[in-house]
C-alpha cells in the first residue's frame, strides 16, 4: 500500500541554531484526503511543510512525496506539488491576471493557453471583476483566493496549505473551505496546517497534533476529541452570591472539577458526557440558582493541548513556566 | 511604493462552483519551459512591474542627470580648468557610476521577493533554477540602457563630443552593461545572506562607495599618492572606466578591454555559483 501514500516521513529533523524546529516527525499521509496539521504558533508546522515542499533541506531523517525523495528527487516532487504559504506568495505589484499568466508560462503553457487558463481561474474564484487590478488592492479574502488559484494553474497532486484561513472573515473562510473540498473531490491530496481544531474537524480525515517539533497525537478527528472529552460547559450566573453553591452542584452532577472565572459570575467545567449537561442545568434552576447564559463548546486547541501535553498551547512555547503562572494568577484573582 | 491603489470593492466575488470543478480538471502539466522561456517570463514580469510602479524609473533618470550636472559644474572648473574640458573626461565615469549604483537594486528586488513569499512559490516550480535571477537581469538591462541614454543625451547637450563617435558610445554602453550584469551576482548573493532589505542597501553601499570613489572616475590617479594609485589601478571599476572611456574616445587598447572581460569573468565565476548555492538551500 506504500504507493498510495502522498507523504511519508521518518524521523524528520530540522535545526535552526539551537532550536530543533522539527524534532523527529514521522508521517504517513494517504493520498486523496485532507490531512490536518494542528498546533500552535512555533510548533514546527510550517518548517515541516517547507521541508516536504523542497524549500528546506532536512538535517536528519528522510521524507518522500509520492515515493520521490524530497532531497534527491526534488524536481520530481516539485512537478507534483503546490504550496500556498501563510502570506500571499504572489506579486502584489502585478494584477491578478498577470500573476496567473506568469505562473502559467513558468509551468510551460503557451502565451494563449496561459491567458485562457488565467481567465478561467479568475472566473471560478469570483475574481473576474478584479482581474485587472493590482493584487495590493485586494481584500484579505481575495488575496487568499488568488493565492490558491496561483497554486492550481495546473491542479497539483498534493497541495500544501499553510494556515489558509488565519485572519479571514467567516465568509472568506467558508469560501476557502469550499475550495479545499472541491480540490479533494477532484483528486488533489491536501496537507492543511491550522491552529483551529474546528477547521481540522471540518475538513481533515486525519489529524496530527504537533508540539515542539514532534507529533504528539495522530488520528481521526473523532479519536482526538474522544481523548480530550467533548468540550467545555460555560455558565454565567445571575447572582455572584450563589456561585459557590453552583460550583458544588455542577461538580457533583458532571463529575468534573469546575473552575470559577475572575468575573465572579462565570464557571467552566470540562464535559465528558454531554447528556449530563441538560440535567445539571435543570437542577440549577430547580434549586433557584439563576443562569444568565450558558454554552457547550467544542474543545478548543488549548483544551486539546492541555489534555495531550499537560501544558496550554502557548505561543511562548519555550517558557515552561508560562502556563503555571497563568493558572496561579487566575486563582489569585478568583 | 505607490499608495494610490484603492481597495477593490467586494462585488461579484462568489465562487463559481461548476467553474471551480472544471478548473480543477486541468491536471496535466505541459512540458516544462526551456531555460530561455522561463528567464524571459521573469524578465516580462520585471518590465510589467516598471509599468505598474513607474516611480522606480526615477533612479535611472533623475540620478544620472543630477550627477552629470553637479560634477561638471561643481568640480569642472577646479579640476580641469573648465566645465567643458572636465565633461569630456568625466562623463564616461559618471555613466559607469550611475549604472553601477543602479545595479544594486537587483539585490534589493530579490530580497523583496524573498520577504514577500513569492520566492517560495518560484522555488517550488520545476524550472531552470537561475531563471528568476537571469530574468531579473534582463529587465535590469532595460533600466541600465535607459540610464545610459539619459546620461549621454545630457552629456551631448552640454557639449560632450567623444572621438569614438556614435559607434564608440554604443560600444562603451555595451561594455558597461556586460560589467553591470556580472556585478549583479554580487548583489544577489548579498540579498540571499543578509536579514533585511535595509541590510541589503547598507552592505551594497558600503561596497559601492569606496569602489566608485577610489577609482579614476573623477580624477586622474596620477595626482594621488603612490599607495592609493596602487589600489586604484587594480580596482575593477577603474579598469571598466578605462575601457568605457577608451571606447567612447576611440583610443581603447585590447589589453584594456581584456582586463574588463577578466573582471567580469571573475565576478560571475565566483558569485554566480555562490548565489545559486544559497538560492537552492535558502532557509
Amino acid at each position: 500500500m506504500s504507493t498510495s501514500l502522498a507523504i511519508e516521513a521518518q524521523g524528520l529533523v530540522k535545526v535552526f541554531g539551537s532550536t530543533r524546529a522539527v524534532d523527529g516527525v514521522n508521517l504517513a499521509v494517504e493520498s486523496g484526503s485532507v490531512y490536518g496539521f494542528l498546533g500552535p504558533n512555533g510548533a514546527g508546522k510550517t518548517t515541516t511543510i517547507r521541508v516536504l515542499a523542497t524549500l528546506l533541506q532536512p538535517d536528519g531523517g528522510r521524507a518522500s512525496v509520492f515515493g520521490h525523495d524530497v532531497v534527491t528527487e526534488a524536481d520530481a516532487v516539485r512537478s507534483r506539488i503546490a504550496l500556498t504559504g501563510q502570506f500571499a506568495s504572489i506579486d502584489e505589484d502585478l494584477t491578478g491576471v498577470e500573476n496567473l499568466i506568469m505562473l502559467g508560462r513558468l509551468l510551460g503553457f503557451s502565451r494563449a493557453q496561459a491567458r485562457n487558463r488565467a481567465g478561467d481561474l479568475l472566473g471560478a474564484f469570483g475574481l473576474a471583476a478584479a482581474a485587472g487590478k493590482q493584487v495590493k488592492a485586494y481584500s484579505g479574502g481575495m488575496r487568499r483566493r488568488i493565492d490558491i488559484a496561483a497554486s492550481i494553474v495546473v491542479a497539483p497532486d498534493l497541495m500544501f496549505l499553510d494556515e489558509p484561513t488565519t485572519g479571514l472573515d467567516p465568509r472568506s473562510r467558508n469560501q476557502v473551505w469550499d475550495i479545499i473540498r472541491a480540490l479533494v473531490a477532484e483528486g488533489t491530496s491536501v496537507l492543511l496546517t491550522t491552529q483551529y481544531l474546528d477547521e481540522a474537524d471540518q475538513l481533515a480525515g486525519r489529524i496530527a497534533v504537533i508540539d515542539k517539533g514532534r507529533v504528539i497525537a495522530e488520528g481521526t478527528p473523532g479519536e482526538l476529541k474522544a481523548s480530550v472529552g467533548s468540550g467545555a460547559l460555560h455558565v454565567r450566573l445571575v447572582d455572584a452570591g450563589r456561585r459557590q453553591d453552583a460550583v458544588e452542584l455542577l461538580s457533583r452532577l458532571l463529575d468534573e472539577p469546575v473552575q470559577a472565572a475572575a468575573d465572579g459570575l462565570s464557571l467552566t467545567a470540562r464535559v465528558q458526557e454531554p447528556d449530563r449537561v441538560a440535567a445539571a442545568l435543570a437542577q440549577l434552576g430547580e434549586v433557584g440558582i439563576g443562569v444568565r447564559e450558558f454554552s457547550l463548546g467544542q474543545p478548543s486547541l488549548d483544551e486539546v493541548f492541555l489534555a495531550l501535553t499537560g501544558h496550554p498551547a502557548d505561543e511562548d512555547e519555550f517558557d515552561g513556566s508560562t502556563g503555571a503562572d497563568r493558572t496561579a494568577n487566575e486563582r489569585d484573582a478568583a | 511604493m505607490s499608495e494610490q491603489a484603492t481597495a477593490v470593492a467586494e462585488t461579484g466575488t462568489e465562487l463559481d462552483d461548476a467553474g471551480l470543478r472544471r478548473a480543477l480538471t486541468v491536471r496535466q502539466r505541459p512540458p516544462r519551459p526551456s531555460a530561455v522561456s522561463a528567464s524571459l517570463t521573469f524578465g516580462w514580469r520585471a518590465l510589467i512591474k516598471i509599468k505598474h510602479v513607474p516611480e522606480q524609473l526615477f533612479d535611472v533618470t533623475a540620478f544620472p542627470v543630477m550627477m552629470t550636472l553637479i560634477f561638471t559644474y561643481l568640480l569642472g572648473g577646479a579640476l580641469a580648468g573648465s566645465p567643458a574640458e572636465y565633461l569630456t573626461f568625466v562623463l564616461p565615469g559618471i555613466l559607469v557610476q550611475s549604472v553601477v549604483m543602479i545595479s544594486m537594486y537587483t539585490g534589493l528586488n530579490l530580497k523583496t521577493d524573498i520577504d514577500k513569499g513569492i520566492f517560495d512559490r518560484i522555488r517550488t516550480l520545476p524550472i531552470w533554477r537561475p531563471a528568476a535571477l537571469v530574468g531579473g537581469l534582463l529587465a535590469d538591462g532595460v533600466r541600465y540602457t535607459l540610464a545610459s541614454v539619459v546620461t549621454l543625451t545630457v552629456g551631448v547637450i552640454l557639449g560632450f563630443r567623444p572621438g569614438g563617435g556614435f559607434v564608440g558610445l554604443v560600444a562603451g554602453v555595451a561594455l558597461l552593461l556586460l560589467f553591470a550584469f556580472s556585478l549583479s551576482w554580487v548583489w544577489t548573493y548579498i540579498a540571499l545572506i543578509v536579514r533585511s532589505q535595509q541590510s541589503v542597501m547598507a552592505v551594497s553601499m558600503a561596497i559601492l562607495f569606496p569602489l566608485t570613489f577610489v577609482s579614476n572616475i573623477f580624477v586622474n590617479p596620477a595626482t594621488m599618492p603612490g599607495w592609493l594609485q596602487a589600489i586604484v589601478e587594480v580596482n575593477p571599476i577603474t579598469l571598466l572606466v578605462t575601457g568605457v572611456r577608451g571606447l567612447m574616445h576611440g583610443e581603447v587598447t585590447a589589453a584594456q578591454l581584456g582586463w574588463v572581460f577578466l573582471s567580469c569573468a571573475v565576478l560571475v565565476a565566483v558569485f554566480g555559483p555562490l548565489t545559486m548555492r544559497r538560492y537552492r538551500v535558502k532557509n
